[in-house]
């Protein structure tokens, strides 16, 4: 899958790699030995925000679930 | 005035598997529509859920008699947020979607809970809720029908990528149906001959003039 910025898909595919991998075999274990991919995942997060900002994507100033919270479930 | 959809699903797949599944359900064959996806935000909370947020870029599909009041500027592609948290604990996942784009056109916001299955383990069901809205003067019935609509074709294909994305992780060889696969077949060698016979007729023409 690509990344929204083109220059950062090499970088969105090495995060994900290290991610799955730490999500079946520690998270959902329940493994809290500590996150192998934050340099990975840093590197790729500073490229993705720039494309972001340079495509003038609206994403900033919804809070986390934000707009369900009118919605009654 | 919100347009309000409620729907549950199944799949025969642990919690665990889904879970796993969801961070790689694209791209397979019924996500066509999906351009780019993005990670924009991840943490683990103080309670160990994971929580996310991820960007991601579909293509526009708006019929022609809504696209007449989309601006000529806006972009082809919508841009989708989808955040969630999955509790290991709990075993549950709760995911919100929503547009960020078109959104005063048509505002469509998906919750979808992931629960193990009660009367089956091995299995997950999915509780999805959908609020769809727009502000289009005079129009608003007529989008929200489209959205609906719309929105219950995008869970089938969700669904069926999903199922595609477990068997591939589980080994299986994912098959798409017989009837599906033959249609495509048809509608390839439709294609082509329809290639060949504009090929054939121009070189017709072409022969006239030598």
């Amino acid at each position: 899958m690509n990344s929204v910025g083109e220059a950062c898909t090499d970088l969105k595919r090495e995060y994900d790699q290290c991610f799955n991998r730490w999500f079946a075999e520690k998270f959902l274990k329940g493994d809290r030995s500590g996150d192998p991919c934050t340099e990975t995942f840093r590197k790729y997060q500073r490229c993705v925000q720039k494309a972001i900002k340079e495509k003038d994507i609206p994403i900033d100033g919804v809070e986390f679930m934000g707009p369900n919270k009118d919605n009654s479930t | 005035m919100v347009k309000y959809y409620c729907c549950a699903g199944l799949l025969k797949s642990t919690w665990d598997q889904v879970c796993v599944a969801f961070w790689q359900r694209y791209p397979n064959p019924y996500s066509n529509h999906v351009l780019t996806e993005d990670i924009i935000f991840r943490e683990v909370t103080p309670t160990n859920c994971l929580i996310s947020r991820r960007l991601l870029t579909k293509t526009s599909r708006a019929p022609r008699w809504m696209e007449r009041y989309l601006p000529k500027q806006m972009a082809s592609s919508a841009y989708i947020i989808e955040d969630s948290i999955v509790d290991p604990k709990r075993r549950t996942m709760t995911t919100l979607t929503w547009n960020i784009s078109h959104a005063r056109l048509m505002s469509v916001e998906e919750r979808c809970e992931y629960r193990i299955n009660p009367e089956n383990g091995g299995w997950t069901e999915i509780k999805r809720e959908a609020w769809i809205s727009s502000c289009v003067y005079g129009l608003t019935r007529a989008v929200q029908e489209f959205g609906l609509a719309r929105f219950k074709t995008s869970v089938t294909k969700t669904m069926k990528g999903f199922e595609y994305v477990l068997a591939k992780m589980q080994g299986e060889t994912p098959s798409r149906t017989l009837a599906e696969t033959a249609t495509e077949r048809a509608r390839e060698t439709a294609l082509a001959a329809k290639e060949k016979a504009k090929d054939l007729a121009s070189h017709a023409q072409k022969k006239q003039y030598v």
